[in-house]
């Protein structure tokens, strides 16, 4: 890796460098209402279901050999069959279950063990950080893949549990990464200090003051592991490492790659595993896009009114709307004898006459403190992290 | 009094677009006059910095203005152009040539990966393309000089330098160009305050040289009065009083510039008790009615929480305070 | 300087790592290893080849663990990777040494393409945000979560299956003698051509989506604005200022996903046979030949140290605050 200094970590992060007011505090629906996140999480709750009720509603025994050999698609096999007769389509059924148990299991064992290192190095700092950031890096630098392919062709057992083992203990350490930076950033924060100097246990701190606060990003990197546990699953299911008896997407490429299906032209043999991978990866990444934007907000997209008008840094748009005016612009010009105090329009506008523009009740875009230092207060947080 | 260089009429500024958007700044009247140093008062969310951004087009998003109009007189016959009818092409060309700015925050303001050389000279080709290599290098030494740094520095890179160094050049930057008006936000808040005064006076001194106008933003009210000529004091969006900087020291008409004048310590002249204001800044979003100052102002009675007192000149003198209680006696008219 | 120590310093101490988990994961098998695969070769191994399997899984009782661990890094230290069982008699490191040039050409070119181009488009991405640049993110996204194998199979039905404008499989024609004439380069060109698309096509989108964020979180940094206030010229802002900045977490990013990369592009070299060192790790894997498989291992990890060294110099020449004096 080529960042060395805490400076570098601190660009690399963006989400890191200024997580603002205690995220957990702020406003979670605002999370779910992010569209990308909604429909990540529905495509995800998709492929649950599938997981779990696959094996009842597959209309085959995905093993069974049957008479119609390498058929395309039809009503009777939605998906084809096999160079066997096996129905294709009920493979991916069956197959959901195991993708999701090994990467929702390598990716629980890889963030525990994530938030474990970092935020213990992050809080530790000294030698302790010194030595655990070195694990975690040289974890990160020795290529993923191939390691797991190296253990798991080592194993005699390479059952769905076996294989999230060896992908939980490898996969660590990206997460262990960024959260031992955010550690670092909230160590400092004054509600930390403070719990210091009451004399709060280590742990204690660690767990109601810090963890509370590391939630966001712990879910993301744990979004990211399952992705990436998906993937190294279905490929050493695909280049025959994994237990092959057992049915998940990488083994239905497995048998469609070794009976040569690409040759006889049967692409629904792969092309719907491959889908579905791809699928519940973008499923995935979309939720974890939410989770980055609402640690960073200066990711969010523009809301939809302000498409309209063309944001651009260094280039403020003037969009003319007509405000009631106080009083005649005569104020700050040369002394002109006294202006009538009394103007009709001035004194008399009753304060609701402002309520269509006085969004109260609407949070979100912009803060009060915004008003003051435009160039990094403008974008965050919602009206509750100022308390 | 000599004449006006900016004029900014009716400006409103708002964060975010349509019915969700907050009014940051309302109905800003205010004129900058050649040579002068205008300074600019209020606490954090009172929307000086947001006036200085705007003026500029420089509000980041969401800022949109959403009225009113800034007008640039060059002087010498050139007629006056209005900042909010620029163009991007014309904005570029106007900026730093015209109004140069000193952001507060100079870690941040340099370019980390940048030579000081590089940054100094860059806005001088931008704007001066005639101009050879050699003589923008020159240009950058003679500008290092003018702010007291030596001439080797020029190789260096941000993090190499000092805080107070560092805002230096950013002061040498911003008079790259000679633009009539330079505006500083918070100029020195990061720094010590023995090297706020050296570089505030060095400023001072310059534009004695130079004869360009200061906009001076910076919530340390003695600073700004040891060093502006006029002051307006901004509180909820809005401009409560203006006036000269030693009327406002000596007699402060609105309770806010009276609070706030004091709740610091006079560096200079006679000490004075110090009382603060108590409460805390409104919230943008849910202004108070009638006067924003209201819900803490020592002095408030029937009108303040229905009706907003406008900004009015006071009879004698060149000062203005929006405050009801001046509204009344200022003009006697009610 | 001393930046360059430091880092110089972890490569050898990971690079240690690496050669340390390569000795000790055979030695963590259980039962006997070295029968079974007696039993499954059928006698076709020799004397000295399961001499060589003992020793490989540590079963060989008269020296002690520190011994045999000794002897590994002398064997390493020689050269020596051991004997391949698949190809036997032939050693691994010939095998290596073989395919590696194959891997070097395919995946540096590759990675290089990848990264400029998504590095490229994202500095646009990202500092035209709310554009219609913004609808490539969906697309992008999709294309990321794609296996690059299996995109590898959808390219070679299509392009070699279907409409066979492209070869399926191998590194040059067979009919070509490899060597340094315009027949062989040309021929090992036309096959390179459909794996480096697929790895493009997989690898670009990470790299936009990565530049596109860093580029939308340096625009509101405070230098960005004061460039703007300067009326600097539009491209100037852009690069010298946001994306000269914004590169940078990305090039640490680069280094770090090497590995990521490697393990995809070996898999792309599995499915079009193509005769790198990821095609042998997939033989091996598939012959259970266990000296190749950890050649190969070592010498991705070292090539991979390698690759992050180079980074560590790009950013150390991009980034003159790690250029402190000592």
């Amino acid at each position: 890796m080529a960042q060395p200094t805490d400076e570098a970590i601190a660009t690399a992060e963006p989400a890191t460098a200024e997580p603002a007011p205690a995220p957990a505090r702020r406003d979670r629906t605002r999370f779910l209402r992010n569209p990308k996140t909604l429909t990540g999480l529905v495509i995800l709750a998709g492929f649950v279901l599938i997981a779990i009720i696959g094996p009842w509603i597959a209309p085959h025994d995905p093993s069974a050999r049957g008479p119609e050999l390498l058929q395309p698609p039809s009503w009777q096999h939605l998906f084809g069959t096999t160079q066997t007769g096996q129905d294709i389509f009920s493979q991916i059924l069956v197959g959901a279950r195991g993708v999701l148990v090994v990467g929702f299991t390598a990716a629980l064992i890889a963030g525990v063990l994530s938030v474990i290192v970092g935020v213990t190095a992050g809080y530790l700092g000294g030698l302790g950080d010194d030595l655990l950031s070195s694990v975690s890096n040289i974890f990160l630098v020795i290529p993923g893949l191939p390691l797991i392919i190296i253990i798991a062709s080592f194993l005699p057992d390479t059952g769905d549990l076996a294989i999230a083992a060896i992908i939980g203990l490898t996969g660590w350490a990206w997460g262990a990464r960024v959260l031992r930076a955010q550690t670092l950033s909230l160590r400092n924060r004054d509600y930390v200090q403070a719990a210091k100097a009451t004399g709060e246990s280590t742990p204690r701190i660690i767990v109601f003051e810090l963890l509370p606060n590391l939630t966001a990003v712990i879910a993301s990197g744990f979004i990211g592991t399952v992705i990436f546990a998906v993937l190294a699953n279905v490929t050493l299911a695909f280049i025959g490492v994994a237990d092959i008896s057992d049915w998940n997407w990488g083994t239905v490429l497995f048998w469609a790659q070794s009976n040569q299906a690409l040759a006889q032209g049967a692409w629904w043999w792969f092309v719907p595993a491959g889908l579905c991978i791809a699928l519940l990866g973008t499923a995935l990444a979309l939720i974890n896009f939410g989770i980055d934007e609402f640690i960073n907000p200066r990711l969010r997209s523009p809301g939809k009114e302000d498409r309209a008008v063309r944001m651009r840094i260094g280039f403020t748009p003037v969009v003319r709307r007509d405000y009631p005016r106080d009083a005649a612009p005569a104020a700050a010009a040369p002394p002109a004898g006294p202006d009538a105090p009394d103007r009709p329009d001035a004194p008399d506008r009753p304060d609701g006459a402002e309520a269509p523009d006085a969004p109260e009740a609407r949070g979100g875009t912009a803060p009060a403190g915004a008003a003051d230092r435009p160039g990094t207060a403008g974008t965050d947080t919602g009206k509750e992290s100022h308390r | 009094m000599t004449e006006p260089v900016l004029e900014i009429r009716g400006l409103d500024v708002d964060y975010g677009l349509g019915d969700s958007a907050v009014r940051a700044v309302r109905d800003i009247n205010l004129t900058l006059h050649r040579g002068e140093i205008l300074g600019l008062a209020g606490e954090s969310g009172s929307g000086k910095s947001t006036l200085a951004y705007a003026v500029t087009r420089l509000l980041p998003p969401p800022g949109v203005i959403t009225g009113g109009e800034v007008r640039y007189r060059p002087g010498n016959g050139t007629p006056a152009v209005d900042i909010l009818d620029l163009g991007p092409e014309e904005l570029r060309a106007f900026r730093w040539q015209e109004i140069s700015l000193v952001f507060q925050g100079a870690m941040n303001s340099l370019n980390p990966v940048h030579t000081v050389r590089s940054q100094l000279t860059d806005v001088i080709a931008a704007h001066r393309p005639a101009m050879g290599r050699a003589a923008r290098n020159d240009r950058a030494a003679e500008l290092l000089s003018l702010v007291g740094i030596s001439a080797d520095r020029l190789g260096s890179y941000p993090h190499q330098l000092s805080g107070g160094m560092r805002q230096r050049v950013m002061i040498a930057m911003a008079l790259a160009l000679e633009p009539e008006i330079v505006l500083l936000d918070e100029p020195t808040t990061a720094l010590d305050v023995v090297m706020q005064r050296q570089i505030l006076r060095q400023l001072v001194r310059l534009r004695e040289e130079l004869g360009f106008s200061v906009v001076f933003i910076t919530h340390d009210i003695s600073l700004l009065l040891e060093f502006s000529d006029r002051v307006a004091v901004m509180y909820g969006g809005r401009i409560v009083e203006e006036a000269g900087a030693k009327e406002i020291y000596r007699d402060a008409r609105h309770p806010y510039s009276h609070g706030l004048l004091h709740s610091f310590p006079a560096l200079h002249g006679p000490r004075r008790e110090l009382t603060g204001i108590p409460g805390s800044p409104p919230d943008l979003k849910s202004m108070p009615s009638g006067c924003a100052f209201h819900p803490r102002c020592p002095k408030a009675f029937d009108p303040c929480a229905s009706r907003v007192p406008a900004l009015t000149p006071a009879p004698a003198g060149d000062r203005s305070v929006a405050c009801w209680l001046h509204t009344e006696h200022g003009s006697g008219d009610s | 300087m001393k930046y360059l120590l430091q880092r110089l310093a972890f490569y050898a101490v990971t690079a240690w790592a690496a050669i340390t988990i390569n000795f000790v994961i055979p030695r963590l098998m259980p039962g006997d290893p070295v029968q079974a695969l007696i039993n499954r070769f059928q006698g076709q191994l020799s004397t000295k080849a399961i001499d060589s399997l003992y020793t490989l899984f540590g079963l060989d009782d008269e020296r002690s663990l520190w011994q045999q661990y000794l002897d590994y890094w002398g064997n390493l230290l020689r050269g020596d990777l051991g004997t391949s069982f698949a190809f036997f008699p032939t050693g691994v490191g010939d095998i290596i040494a073989e395919s590696l040039p194959w891997t070097l050409a395919l995946m540096g070119v590759t990675t290089l393409i990848s990264f400029v181009l998504g590095t490229g488009i994202g500095i646009y991405a990202g500092w035209r945000r709310g554009s219609w640049l913004d609808g490539l993110l969906p697309v992008t996204t999709f294309i990321s979560s794609i296996p690059y194998f299996w995109l590898g199979l959808l390219a070679i039905s299509v392009f070699a299956v279907q409409w066979r404008v492209f070869p399926a499989s191998g590194g040059h024609d067979a009919s070509v003698v490899p060597g340094m004439t315009w027949g062989f380069i040309s021929s090992a060109l036309y096959h390179a051509l459909l794996p480096a698309i697929t790895i493009v096509i997989s690898a670009v989108a990470g790299w936009i989506l990565g530049m596109r964020n860093m580029m939308v979180s340096v625009s509101s940094e405070d230098y960005v604005l004061v460039a703007q206030a300067k009326g600097l010229s539009e491209r100037r802002v852009m690069f010298s200022y946001a994306a000269r900045n914004a590169i940078l977490p990305n090039i640490s990013n680069f280094a770090l996903s090497l590995g990521f990369i490697v393990g995809g592009t070996l898999l792309v070299e599995m499915v079009f046979s193509y005769p790198g060192i990821g095609y042998r790790l997939f033989q091996a894997v598939g012959a259970k030949d266990y000296p190749m498989m950890q050649g190969v291992f070592l010498i991705i990890t070292l090539a991979v140290l390698a690759a992050n060294l180079l980074a560590d110099l790009a950013y150390m020449a991009l980034d003159p605050r790690t250029r402190r004096e000592a």
